[in-house]
């Protein structure tokens, strides 16, 4: 179907891609974000656990005859306690001058108006989260800075950490794949509407140039739009062709049945042989024209139709009676015998117009070479096939050359002065063919031809 | 017979009114839809030969409103177009049958007649002679009370000699009427056709002479 349309990406992959992508884009900021939000939470405890701890310190811290004594609460060591046994280190300096502790652990700088000062260090090989506060002792005649530091390491912060970015990692990989599922339905669903639209064009007959009627989303109305008006304007452009076609037929016709009529009138009056014989060919030239003419047409509605094939069910009889019929006058003028014969119902799925067209060939050509008071037989059947026979008592087909008969403007040598264009057998065979079935020629023994199409 | 002709081309017209009137028949001429209408609403026809374009309409329409006003004149379209679909819309919309111009005028004639035969109740169009009745449109000869059917190329050239009687008709003439230039027989085959006329008419007070030389007469035995 796509053969002749030059297609560049898709519509619904590209929708696909970028909802796939905005979910990944989303996902990827969701972890990051959490992430860091949960160790800023997890930093902010251990923060507050060892400012408490600092403060409990700083608290009990005395001046006493010049020196400054602090005695350890317990409790503020056992609130360091962690699952992971994290260790702690502490340091209390006199202004600039170590009083206890680890020697060379830094002092964290305490921002002015703040009670507590924060840092994370390098220390002894490790990193260390590190908490300093200060406070002032008056003595008799001494002033004096006391500075309490504590550090910990932060091997529990860091489990945490992982458990919580685990979990928020699982977490955004659900949710882009919950959304990569949502974007694959979003988008079928929004191409869906297109494709119904491609569905209902497709299933059209071939002569149906209606607008599109279903309604349709608002962004493919410009395409129904120019759809329908492209359609219009086809539909236009056909009528006029056919309306051109019948007037130039008509105009070429007329005329013509003019100069037909008007020959054989004076024929019958005029009585010297030679201008008999000019009237004679007068009226051959305008019965070839004309006949040449309708099968050209004809021909080119078969080859038309057999692409764009209406089939429907078809009654064989029905439509062989109807050509009889019409035909018979015909026949009574050379007092031939126009027989339908055979089963009573013969249904199959055609294009009634097609086979039509090609049974009144074969009768047109059996009426054209039977002698005057002979018999046309018409035998339609259903069984084994569906077949329509006509047979005629005329001069039968050159033997030799049966099959090259339904070849394109190929006459019989025996057609003699017969009127014809050679387009009728054509035309059956294109039909039959276009219809799954064969078209077979035949003399029959006690004389005459025999024509069967069979389904 | 009497016939309507509609048709807007003044050269087929007359081609086919001389004809019409030749073989003994009486024409009217609508070039127009209007007087169409008028004809037909007036008079009184036998069959109505209906070309489809004209100048002020189409014929369709003619054809439907002919029907739609339960006239059941028959009528034969004239069409210009040859392909089939065309040729079923006519028949839909109620033609009795169609000639695809330019047309054969003897197939003009069967179809005329067969249409007229299907329309039983039609008039009659029985013409007598002597004790001799003859119905051209049926094919029907009653010779003495005693009905005969003839073949088409019988009745015509029967239908010749009735609408003349006594009239010389030279063999060429019968030849014409009876045979196409297709047909492939020599000016001779005339004589079959007298020959059966003769049979059938035996018994009758009508004979067929022979005039050497000059052709065929129909005779009323009473007279001669």
């Amino acid at each position: 179907m796509a053969e002749n349309v030059h297609i560049s990406g898709s519509l619904r992959r590209r929708l696909t891609f970028s909802l796939i992508g905005g979910a990944a884009i989303l996902a990827a900021t969701l972890y990051l974000v959490a992430r860091s939000y949960s160790a800023q939470i997890a930093q902010q405890g251990q923060d507050n656990i060892l400012g408490a701890a600092v403060s409990s310190i700083l608290d009990v811290a005395i001046m006493r005859d010049g020196a400054v004594e602090v005695d350890f609460p317990y409790a503020s060591f056992s609130m360091l306690n962690t699952p992971s046994d994290d260790r702690v280190f502490y340091a209390i300096h006199q202004d600039d001058t170590l009083l206890t502790g680890y020697e060379d652990l830094p002092r964290a700088p305490i921002p002015v108006g703040e009670k507590l000062g924060f840092a994370t260090v390098e220390y002894a090989g490790t990193s260390l989260r590190l908490v300093s506060a200060s406070r002032t002792l008056v003595g008799a005649d001494l002033r004096s800075q006391v500075t309490v530091s504590i550090a910990q390491t932060q091997d529990a912060l860091a489990v945490a950490q992982n458990r919580i970015s685990r979990n928020v990692a699982l977490f955004g990989a659900g949710f882009f794949l919950l959304t990569a599922l949502l974007s694959f339905w979003a988008s079928a669903t929004t191409i869906a509407p297109l494709k119904r639209l491609t569905q209902s064009i497709t299933r059209r007959g071939p002569t149906d140039l209606s607008p599109v009627s279903k309604p349709v989303p608002s962004e493919m109305a410009p395409l129904v739009g120019s759809l329908n008006t492209l359609m219009a304007r086809l539909e236009q452009s056909l009528t006029r062709s056919e309306e051109f076609i019948a007037e130039a037929a008509h105009r070429v016709r007329t005329p013509l049945a003019t100069v037909r009529a008007h020959a054989e009138n004076t024929y019958q009056r005029v009585e010297r042989e030679d201008n008999r014989a000019a009237l004679r060919a007068m009226m051959r030239a305008v019965d070839e024209s004309s006949r040449a003419a309708g099968q050209l047409l004809d021909h080119a509605m078969v080859t038309f139709r057999s692409d764009n094939l209406e089939k429907e069910q078809i009654d064989l009889v029905a439509l062989a009676g109807e050509l009889v019929r019409n035909l018979s006058p015909v026949a009574e003028m050379k007092d031939i015998d126009l027989i339908l014969q055979g089963d009573a119902v013969v249904e199959i799925e055609g294009d009634a117009i097609l086979l039509q067209n090609a049974i009144r060939n074969l009768i047109d050509n059996a009426l054209k070479y039977s002698p005057v008071e002979s018999r046309i037989e018409l035998n339609v059947t259903a069984t084994p096939r569906p077949q329509v026979v006509v047979c005629d008592q005329g001069p039968g087909f050159p033997p030799d050359r049966m099959q090259a008969l339904t070849n394109r403007f190929s006459r019989g040598e025996n057609a003699g002065d017969t009127v014809g264009s050679g387009l009728g057998l054509t035309i059956a065979r294109d039909v039959v063919a276009v219809h799954g079935g064969s078209i077979h020629l035949s003399n029959r023994a006690e004389g005459g031809a025999c024509v069967t199409l069979s389904f | 017979m009497k016939f309507l002709l509609v048709e807007d081309n003044q050269e087929l017209a007359n081609a086919i009114c001389s004809r019409m009137q030749m073989d003994g028949h009486v024409i009217d001429h609508a070039a127009v839809l209007s007087d169409a209408v008028a004809f037909s609403e007036t008079g009184e026809y036998d069959l109505i030969l209906l070309d489809i374009m004209l100048p002020d309409g189409d014929g369709r329409s003619f054809l439907k409103r002919h029907r739609d006003s339960q006239m059941d004149t028959p009528v034969i379209v004239l069409t210009a177009r040859s392909q089939v679909s065309d040729r079923i819309s006519m028949l839909d919309l109620g033609a009795d049958d169609y000639v695809t111009k330019p047309f054969d005028h003897e197939e003009l004639q069967a179809r005329c007649r067969a249409v007229l035969r299907r329309k039983s109740g039609a008039a009659q169009t029985v013409m007598t002679l002597g004790d001799v009745s003859f119905d051209p449109v049926a094919g029907h000869l009653v010779v003495a009370g005693s009905p005969r059917t003839l073949r088409n190329r019988e009745l015509r050239l029967l239908e010749l000699f009735f609408n003349a009687p006594g009239q010389i008709f030279p063999k060429h003439k019968l030849f014409d009427r009876l045979f196409s230039y297709d047909d492939d027989v020599s000016e001779n085959a005339i004589e079959v056709y007298i020959g059966r006329l003769r049979k059938h008419l035996e018994g009758s007070s009508l004979a067929i002479t022979t005039l050497r030389g000059l052709g065929y007469r129909l005779d009323q035995g009473d007279e001669s």
